[in-house]
């Protein structure tokens, strides 16, 4: 139930943040979209799966993996963080299988996106909200 | 002076409870005058494999008192359906009979007064006397422990859990899931599960390290001629709900995608039956009844609901078999050519003073409690109120808790687990230490006392009500509510994460808490490494012994919007 004060203390700030930060955050979210999509439309839905956990067992090292069959590359980012880009896998033509995994810190409740480029040289995205909460009473 | 067993016997008014054959109303057919250990357990035989589900058990080897929940809010799509009803609402949606033994045993309603008729429910030797039966029926009959079985009492702590583990062997449990289990720790768990003679289920229990999977996910029953897989499913959020700290190894997490492998998986192999032992809570376990395809039978845990009729979602039935062993079900299924065709089932009632005691389980259970009966038995006070813990807010055990934290700790503000385990304290009762244990035992007790800003409190507040009031279940950790003492406030549930909490309130002086004010906040539970304080059970008894008699006045603290 209770935190650490170093906890309470990121948590504080990440509640600060979370009112102050957002339009310079989406603002780098879409930049770094443009940046690997080179202006592209982007579509959601099928061709990249995303696989991360629901609620964080811990925020500073979340498991996520994504796969896209056929893929060139496949960018993860970190919606909610100050610094939203998290990686860029890139594939190459004799790659036996489009998927990667990593893990990555999250600051607070956010979500994470991944955007594939298809073989075909189209972009698809996906999304999942993974929670970092204080937890502690379950039961 | 008749005994109760006469008394219930001879009960016009009573009615057995029965259980309906697939859907229906469960007591349909309970037109019945007296209540019987055979009408209990009376039930046609159907099909070729019998499933025997127990769960959440935390412990209680002895028959004991337990308080349904008077509130208990779904949020979303699961709002006003079971689990999310109680009270009159159940009464009427299950078509019971106010003050029968049914209404009794599933709700609040008028518990005290009823708890005098019917008496205590539970206890694993008369738990064994229902296996027995069924299996005197059916001798291929599986039993299956959905998990929050070693811990929840003073002799299941002070043994490590063992005690717990030679009942439910020689029960004959065959497979299991777990939860609180792992607050014993990795070395001990891995002790136990060494020596079990039956698998310790978890397709979601992963190495934390590796990623990757570090128990079995699924173990297999031959049964009536078919294939029958039974599946594990640990609880979800075990490091976020409980302290990671003692189990570092292992990574948890829903993980339904594997759910799915894993289900192709033993269907490829030849599955006719597939069951998933889980321990999600039940609202998810029926979201991932609608995601993942080709479950038969989901035996539902970790939310403590008994609910008379399974659920149905697509093709997958969901069993609730309750907690504490009130409980026991029984589902009968007919599997032929692969597939299930039909299903009975019947949620059987533990009414202790109607089923006899199995004389060699009743044996083993006072031998597990002999080295202890004196610390167990020794009475700390007695209770003018009844004390029960369930509920989304807080119960009188809570209460009692933070009044004897407020007091002994010395603090403006103090919080308590909202967990749902705990047994029942009936009025004008003496309070003995095994008592105190029920509510408050596990293995990190601590009681600590620390300072906290206003600010601070509301973001426990608010993101302990997310856990509980998300509107995905999947990002629920099924607890109830943190229980406060000395502050109360406001929450709108359906609200958005972040503005559920408003009118924090200091109860002293009636002031509004300040966000930079600093109060001295005192607890227990903490899931935090490292956390000092006296064993909460030592604070409870400390306070019980000063005041002698508890009465409590009720709690109007919680202002709830939206239920």
């Amino acid at each position: 139930m209770i935190l650490s004060r170093r906890e309470a203390l990121v948590l504080a700030l990440g509640s600060v943040a979370a009112a102050a930060i957002p339009m310079a955050a989406l603002a780098s979210v879409d930049d770094a979209v443009a940046a690997f999509t080179g202006g592209a439309a982007v579509t959601d839905g099928a061709g990249v799966t995303l696989t991360a956990p629901e609620i964080a067992e811990n925020g500073n090292t979340v498991p996520v993996s994504v796969d896209a069959p056929g893929a060139s590359a496949i960018l993860i980012l970190a919606a909610g963080n100050p610094t939203p880009a998290v990686a860029t896998f890139n594939f190459g033509e004799l790659a036996g299988a489009h998927m990667a995994s990593t893990r990555i810190r999250l600051s607070k409740t956010q979500d994470v996106v991944a955007i594939a480029k298809l073989a075909d040289g189209t972009f698809v995205r996906t999304s999942s909200e993974v929670k970092v909460t204080i937890g502690g009473c379950g039961g | 002076m008749i005994s109760r067993r006469e008394f219930l016997q001879a009960s016009v008014a009573a009615s057995a409870l029965y259980g309906a054959s697939g859907v229906g109303n469960w007591s349909r057919l309970a037109a019945q005058q007296v209540l019987t250990q055979d009408q209990l357990l009376q039930f046609d035989a159907f099909g070729n494999v019998t499933l025997i589900h127990i769960t959440d058990i935390h412990a209680q080897l002895k028959p004991i008192w337990f308080r349904e929940p008077e509130i208990n809010i779904g949020v979303g799509d699961v709002k006003g359906i079971p689990p999310h009803v109680t009270g009159a609402d159940f009464i009427k949606q299950f078509n019971l009979t106010p003050g029968s033994p049914e209404a009794y045993a599933l709700t609040y309603e008028d518990f005290t007064a009823l708890g005098k008729t019917y008496g205590k429910m539970g206890g694993m030797d008369r738990v064994a006397t229902v296996v027995k039966a069924i299996r005197a029926e059916r001798p291929e009959a599986i039993i299956l422990d959905g998990g929050d079985t070693w811990h929840g009492s003073m002799t299941s702590l002070l043994t490590k859990g063992q005690d717990v583990v030679n009942v439910m062997n020689k029960l004959g449990v065959e497979a299991m899931t777990s939860h609180w289990e792992w607050t014993l720790g990795t070395e001990r768990v891995k002790e136990i599960v060494d020596a079990l003679p039956f698998p310790f289920l978890g397709q979601n229990i992963f190495d934390a390290e590796w990623d990757e999977p570090a128990f079995e996910p699924y173990t297999w029953f031959e049964r009536g001629g078919t294939k029958v897989a039974v599946i594990g499913q640990a609880f979800p959020y075990m490091p976020i709900a409980n302290p990671g700290w003692m189990f570092p190894e292992y990574s948890f997490g829903i993980r339904d995608e594997r759910m799915q492998e894993m289900v192709d998986e033993v269907r490829a192999a030849g599955a006719g039956l597939v069951v998933v032992l889980s321990h999600n809570g039940f609202d998810v376990d029926r979201k991932m009844a609608s995601r993942v395809t080709g479950i038969d039978v989901i035996l539902t845990g970790h939310t403590h609901d008994a609910i008379p009729e399974p659920v149905l979602v697509g093709e997958t039935i969901l069993i609730a078999s309750g907690s504490h062993g009130k409980y026991v079900s029984r589902v009968d299924l007919d599997v032929r050519d692969g597939k299930m065709m039909g299903f009975r089932h019947k949620l059987i009632p533990i009414f202790a003073d109607v089923i006899t005691p199995d004389a060699e389980m009743a044996t083993l259970i006072d031998a597990e409690r002999a080295p202890f009966k004196d610390q167990l038995e020794e009475v700390i006070g007695t209770t003018d109120s009844l004390l029960y813990r369930r509920g989304n807010f807080n119960g009188t055990w809570d209460d009692l808790i933070c009044d004897a934290m407020l007091s002994e700790r010395d603090a403006e503000i103090v919080m308590s687990p909202g967990v749902r385990w705990g047994a029942s304290v009936m009025p004008g009762e003496n309070i003995t230490r095994e008592d105190i244990h029920n509510a408050t035992s596990m293995t990190y007790p601590a009681c600590y006392r620390t300072e906290m800003t206003g600010e601070f409190l509301n973001v426990i507040l608010e993101d302990v009500a997310d856990n509980l009031f998300n509107v995905d279940p999947y990002y629920q950790q099924g607890g109830d509510m943190v229980r406060v003492g000395g502050m109360g406030y406001t929450i709108d549930v359906n609200a958005a994460m972040g503005s559920r909490i408003s009118n924090m309130t200091l109860l002293k002086s009636g002031e509004a808490i300040d966000p930079a004010r600093t109060y001295t906040v005192a607890g227990w539970a903490s899931v935090n490494e490292g956390t000092e304080g006296p064993p909460i059970w030592d604070v409870v008894e400390a306070h019980i012994r000063k005041i002698g008699t508890v009465k409590l006045e009720p709690n109007t603290s919680v202002n709830v919007i939206g239920a």
